[in-house]
């Protein structure tokens, strides 16, 4: 998923993309010659936590050097799956894991090893965040984070002390409206396709994501009951797809956005008074005093999940140092990085010690912020009094309805989105 | 047989540009043909010779409908460049007397390309937008009480974005044939009585011909082989050939992607095709 590029210039990627390269065509001395300041750990990803003060902070930390890459996440997906030396950590999400795991190129990774282990939110072990809680549909985290043994290829039901991927980052999505245009609350996904919003509405055209969103709206509209969301059978895609054509020719949409900045500027703009967005995304029109609000729906949210898994070909002392690097990952001051651009750490409780009273206040449990909010980068997010959107982490992740995936029929599916837009 | 002197020189003075032609021309169509019959999985593509890729092609309706829209583009942009590029090199070339106003004139027409043509084009977005300049002055004029919705995301500003972006294609050739005409003809044409509409239908537009129709062939390749216009001016909500190629290659569906473009690539080529058949451009230049 190409998730907004935050904290890293295309010139920085070049860069590290440049220093890849030699580092492959160089390779390392032999394995006892060497010291923890010559390894070199490749990581490559979706750009959304592949932040070069990451790689910064790793270097004054742990004393090694991490070399990053942020492609898309198709080209991630593809790298995964055929290219299993080019990289020695893949920074990847759940639903891709899915598809990459059976190729055999990640290794699983003993829990054993991981300290805050026990920390973890139950999301990425039981599946569970509160123990009476429901797992959701789609690729829900723990469906795809555990596998029988180390050369376990088929996923386990529940925790086995071997994990494919180590959580890092996840949030919840949902609709992104006008308020001051709309005038009234909005509180289902039914609203994508009100009539009232005609020529108003968009859809991100990522096929993917934009088929859980019109999945959400319809079953939302009474007008399709759906097995699982995450996996539809052709018949469901077939039906979802008719009843947004349908809206498409009745000119319910605007516009299509495929780009983080497009999704931006269509609200911005007041084209568009109700769209699919990213939180960041809200962050970004608000931050040019235009109100707009991520608005938390009585269906619940669409979510998506990060995690770092560990290449096949890494050995020795470079696997313990990405032992240590995922260690530290953990550890509180990547989560609290992360957490207050809006997002969620595996390991909440760490990262409240790498941000201040009113941060974890304002980003984890829902209260109103006692003074200005600012980003990792040093942007106002928020006046003192203000509440996030949807509240608390229990709020928000605890209405999750769908998790990001991949079907069966995602071939099938493929094809008729590019019908959708074709029609 | 043995070969003279001559005809060695002649091959090696060929070599060169034969060379270059087939590393960059040749091998990557080849390569696109042979690709094309290949198969696909979720994230790699396999050697094979197989026709699912024409036969899904051939068989959906989409496919037809959406080469008829970029045959509808082409067509529609074609008319509008060629009218106004045709005014515009008339202009340049009859009317203005002093060569050096005409070289002035040409390079002001120059001057949008002194930017990006993505720039050129998403600057329109803001303008025709609901609450874009285009709107709020019309409706500070009093000519409409709504804003204009069909002004932007729609055929409409497809078709301006791609006028705006190609027009100059049309220009250049025209103005170019036009500067050839021996004026001599246009004072023979005069003394014998013609009128204006006469000279211009009788003896400058048949003389321009074959600036006509490569500016012709300019503007219906681009348009045809465009993909990023339409995305961004119809907010992805109209689709060409290029996109459907495009949407294929995001998606690691490299065989598909180049069927389509070697089904695309024929198209073009036929119609550029019936276009020759209509003027002779190798005697004009």
């Amino acid at each position: 998923m190409a998730k907004p590029k935050v904290g890293y210039s295309r010139r920085s990627l070049l860069r590290a993309g440049g220093a890849a390269v030699a580092a492959a065509a160089f390779p390392a001395p032999m394995l006892w010659a060497q010291e923890t300041k010559d390894i070199t750990l490749r990581q490559f990803g979706t750009g959304v936590s592949n932040l070069n003060d990451v790689a910064k902070k790793v270097k004054e930390d742990l004393g090694f050097k991490l070399e990053m890459t942020a492609l898309d996440s198709d080209s991630v997906t593809q790298r995964a799956a055929t290219q299993p030396d080019s990289f020695d950590i893949a920074d990847i999400e759940y639903w891709i894991c899915k598809k990459v795991w059976p190729t055999g190129n990640l290794q699983a990774m003993d829990t054993s090893k991981i300290a805050n282990y026990d920390k973890i939110v139950g999301i990425f072990k039981s599946g569970k965040l509160t123990p009476d809680s429901e797992i959701a549909q789609g690729t829900a985290p723990s469906t795809v984070g555990f596998v029988d043994g180390p050369d376990g290829r088929t996923f386990a039901k529940e925790e086995t002390g071997w994990m494919t991927l180590i959580p890092t980052i996840y949030n919840a999505d949902t609709l992104g409206i006008r308020p001051d245009l709309i005038g009234r609350p909005i509180e289902s996904w039914t609203e994508l396709l009100n009539p009232e919003f005609k020529g108003k509405a968009s859809i991100l055209d990522i096929s993917s994501i934009g088929i859980m969103d019109m999945a959400m709206v319809c079953e939302a509209m009474g007008e399709i009951k759906y097995g699982d969301k995450g996996n539809m059978t052709r018949e469901e895609i077939d039906k979802t797809m008719a009843i947004f054509t349908e809206a498409k020719k009745n000119g319910q949409f605007r516009a299509f956005w495929k780009t983080f900045d497009e999704s931006v500027n269509l609200m911005a703009s007041g084209e568009v008074v109700i769209q699919s967005m990213w939180s960041p995304a809200i962050t970004a029109v608000k931050s040019r005093g235009i109100p707009c609000v991520y608005q938390p729906l009585k269906e619940g949210y669409r979510s998506w999940g990060g995690g770092i898994g560990l290449s096949k070909s890494l050995t020795g002392m470079e696997l313990d140092a990405a032992y240590d690097y995922i260690n530290w990952y953990l550890s509180g001051w990547v989560g609290g990085y992360l957490m207050r651009q809006g997002y969620y750490s595996a390991v909440p409780e760490t990262s409240k010690e790498f941000m201040s009273e009113n941060e974890w206040g304002y980003w984890f449990e829902g209260k109103p912020a006692t003074g200005v909010i600012t980003s990792p980068t040093g942007d106002k997010l928020a006046d003192a009094g203000d509440v996030r959107d949807g509240g608390s982490f229990y709020e928000r992740m605890g209405h999750v309805a769908c998790w990001n995936s991949v079907m069966d029929e995602n071939q099938y599916m493929v094809r008729k989105w590019n019908e959708f837009i074709a029609s | 047989m043995r070969l003279t002197n001559r005809q060695v020189i002649g091959w090696l003075e060929a070599a060169p540009l034969t060379l270059v032609l087939l590393a960059f021309l040749i091998a990557p169509i080849v390569m696109i043909v042979i690709v094309s019959f290949w198969g696909a999985t979720e994230f790699s593509i396999y050697p094979a010779f197989q026709l699912d890729n024409y036969e899904f092609l051939f068989s959906s309706p989409v496919t037809y409908k959406v080469f008829g829209a970029t045959l509808k583009y082409a067509f529609i942009t074609w008319a509008l460049t060629l009218a106004i590029g045709f005014t515009v090199a008339y202009f340049m070339a009859f009317h203005v007397r002093s060569q050096t106003v005409q070289i002035a004139l040409f390079l002001v027409c120059t001057i949008p390309f002194w930017t990006s043509n993505i720039i050129r084009m998403i600057s329109w977005i803001p303008f025709l937008g609901r609450n874009g300049i285009a709107n709020q002055t019309l409706i500070s004029w009093g000519v409409i009480d709504q804003p204009l919705e069909w002004l932007l995301y729609s055929d409409f500003s497809v078709i301006l974005a791609f006028v705006h972006l190609y027009t100059l294609f049309m220009v250049v050739p025209i103005f170019n044939t036009m500067m050839r005409i021996d004026k001599s003809l246009l004072e023979a044409a005069r003394d014998n009585g013609a009128s204006g509409l006469q000279t211009l239908l009788h003896v400058i537009l048949p003389l321009t011909k074959p600036g006509i129709m490569i500016g012709t062939i300019f503007v219906v390749t681009l348009v045809m082989g465009d993909f990023i216009t339409v995305r961004f001016m119809s907010g992805s909500q109209r689709a060409n050939v290029g996109r459907l190629i495009s949407n294929d290659i995001g998606l690691l569906q490299y065989p598909s992607a180049a069927a389509t473009a070697v089904v695309l690539l024929c198209t073009v080529l036929i119609v550029i095709a019936i276009l020759l058949r209509f003027v002779n451009i190798r005697k004009e230049l």
